[in-house]
């Protein structure tokens, strides 16, 4: 390789490549960089008439607030317990749907279904929730429909929090299966038939075949979705949450994440200070977690580390 | 021993074929609930609930939304517009930025990879973001607005670059380059053209996000006229919702001549339709795309 120009003398050099990443560049400077200067929000009282540093500085009052009133430990645990939940169920479903979807021998019935599985991955979260309603509501749903033809009581969902724990997960995986399990379908493609004909030869059968060497051979593919989904842990799905459970006030200590909290402080509650302090401790802590997570990955196996 | 291992291949055969097929009739069962209720007969879905077959068949839901279709061409008018600018524009600066961040001789390479990676890793959060593009860049009730946000994600640029490296042999930018050819010239005539499952994927997920936005809109947009499709849908559920519930309270029926319920299941096909029926031609290519940008990457 050659010595290595200056900034300066490589932009002369490749100035046609700098002016094609040009856009990019601004791209991210704009929507995310300029931003983080904002972060001085959190330590402010707001005011809208006032700039950005001339609004009244008051410490870590806002933090304190939020820490006091146990709102802070609450939308930690939900939002990490939610994450945790897609993405530990999420790949392991993913995995096994992949799995059995590529020892199907009929090929119309294999595209057809791998189609029919994506599908929900294309909706928009609006519809997700009319499709919810139209499960769920209490007067017309289909589920009370279908209880009240057997003679059973009704249930009324919309005000049951638990039961939204267990709609959550199960949504987030109705419209992410088929996504993920396309990527595991393709590294299974690309498992070499040698293994499996070496085990057949040696009297492996099916269940030891996918047991013994696909199982494993899906290892890197899953660290690599696992580490990208620990980097995004503390954000989370604001869509789904905020589709599924809206304004929803009875539901908020079982569904409640820090994206949604942020969101209603800004839009619904007008509290600015609260929503800039609670997004940028879930910034901060969602930072100090995967690189924690990523030092970690280095000293045990370098190959997986994110950076 | 071999009859044995046939036994056991059919059992793993029957559990598979049972299970995807559970699996897919699970993926396909909500859409047939709310197509089904958008053409049944609201009194019908108010008395008895909601059908997987229409119990009366009826088009009123559809009806309605069309009697006054200003509004709901209008939203579709907006997002069609966002959807393929930002689409478009989209494709423009990731490609161009994939295929630069993979040329071997860009140096610094690797540190305009990270300065796109580390806003993944960490940000200012919501609201410096809503302030500035409100407060300071003034960009409330504009297009602009609806459309630069989704331009691009380091994830879509990963996966370009990634897709480029594997597409485009360095032999092929080298030999090019000896012809003679300028690099937006290799970009333009070269890269794209073996980029397409790449361009396809990257595409499909431009196009889905503009489709389905209806954040931006409830963030940005005061405008009725310039609400995009989604978040007009949104809208008009919620309305619905509130008159049906004013109406419960009082005990005056506010809604009682609308078709509330057929209504907002027809809106929910109406605001699906198109990016759904794109899906199966580009299928193809993104199955394709996705592979080789994600897994081998």
């Amino acid at each position: 390789m050659a010595t290595k120009r200056t900034l300066l003398k490589e932009i002369i050099t490749n100035r046609i490549l700098f002016i094609m990443l040009l856009p990019t560049i601004a791209f991210f400077l704009i929507n995310s960089y300029v931003p983080m200067v904002g972060v001085y929000y959190a330590f402010t009282k707001f005011d809208f008439k006032r700039s950005l540093f001339n609004s009244e500085f008051v410490g870590l009052q806002n933090f304190e607030f939020l820490w006091k009133s146990g709102i802070l430990t609450k939308l930690t645990l939900n939002t990490l317990g939610y994450n945790l939940a897609f993405i530990i169920i999420g790949n392991v479903l993913a995995i096994v749907t992949a799995i059995l979807l590529s020892e199907l021998r009929i090929k119309w019935f294999k595209k057809l279904t791998q189609s029919i599985m994506f599908l929900p991955y294309f909706i928009s979260f609006v519809i997700l929730s009319v499709i919810v309603y139209n499960v769920f509501s209490y007067e017309n749903g289909f589920l009370n429909t279908l209880l009240k033809s057997l003679s059973i009581e009704p249930v009324d969902v919309y005000n049951t929090p638990w039961a939204w724990v267990i709609l959550i997960v199960l949504f987030y995986i109705w419209k992410n299966l088929g996504y993920s399990m396309i990527i595991y379908l393709a590294a299974i493609t690309g498992i070499s038939d040698e293994y499996y004909e070496a085990a057949k030869i040696d009297g492996a059968n099916i269940f030891q075949r996918t047991w013994y060497i696909t199982v494993p051979m899906l290892k890197p593919t899953f660290v690599v979705l696992l580490l990208f989904a620990l980097g995004s842990i503390m954000k989370g799905q604001f869509d789904l949450f905020y589709q599924l459970i809206g304004n929803n006030g009875v539901l908020y200590n079982a569904t409640d994440i820090l994206d949604t909290y942020v969101y209603r402080s800004l839009k619904v509650t007008f509290d600015i200070g609260m929503a800039s302090s609670a997004g940028l401790y879930q910034s901060l802590f969602g930072f100090v977690l995967v690189v924690t997570v990523n030092y970690i990955i280095r000293k045990v196996n370098e190959d997986y580390a994110l950076f | 021993m071999k009859i044995k291992d046939e036994k056991y291949t059919g059992l793993f055969h029957s559990i598979a074929y049972t299970v995807i097929l559970l699996a897919t009739i699970a993926c396909l069962f909500p859409f047939i609930l709310v197509i089904s209720a958008s053409f049944t007969q609201n009194d019908s879905i108010v008395k008895d609930g909601f059908h997987l077959i229409p119990k009366v068949f009826s088009l009123e839901g559809y009806r309605l939304v069309f009697r006054f279709p200003e509004h709901i061409l209008n939203a579709y008018g907006v997002t069609v517009l966002t959807t393929v600018v930002g689409t478009l524009l989209g494709l423009l600066f990731i490609t161009m930025a994939g295929y630069v961040l993979q040329r071997k001789d860009f140096q610094y390479r690797n540190a305009f990879s990270f300065f796109i990676y580390f806003t993944t890793l960490f940000g200012g959060g919501l609201v410096p973001w809503y302030i500035m593009m409100t407060k300071y860049l003034n960009l409330m009730d504009t297009y602009t607005v609806l459309i630069f946000p989704g331009l691009m994600t380091p994830f879509l640029i990963i996966l370009m670059k990634n897709f480029i490296r594997s597409a485009v042999p360095d032999e092929i930018i080298e030999s090019a380059k000896i012809d003679g050819a300028n690099d937006f010239k290799i970009y333009y005539r070269i890269v794209l053209q073996l980029s397409m499952p790449g361009i396809a994927t990257v595409g499909l997920f431009l196009a889905l996000a503009y489709w389905n936005d209806w954040f931006l809109s409830s963030l940005f947009i005061n405008k009725q006229d310039m609400y995009q499709l989604q978040f007009y849908l949104y809208n008009v559920i919620n309305t619905i919702q509130f008159i049906t519930q004013m109406g419960a309270g009082t005990g005056v029926s506010l809604g009682g001549d609308i078709p509330t319920e057929s209504t907002k299941m027809a809106m929910a096909i109406i605001a699906t339709g198109p990016i759904v029926f794109l899906y199966p031609f580009v299928q193809r290519y993104f199955v394709k795309g996705l592979t080789i940008g994600a897994v081998k990457g």
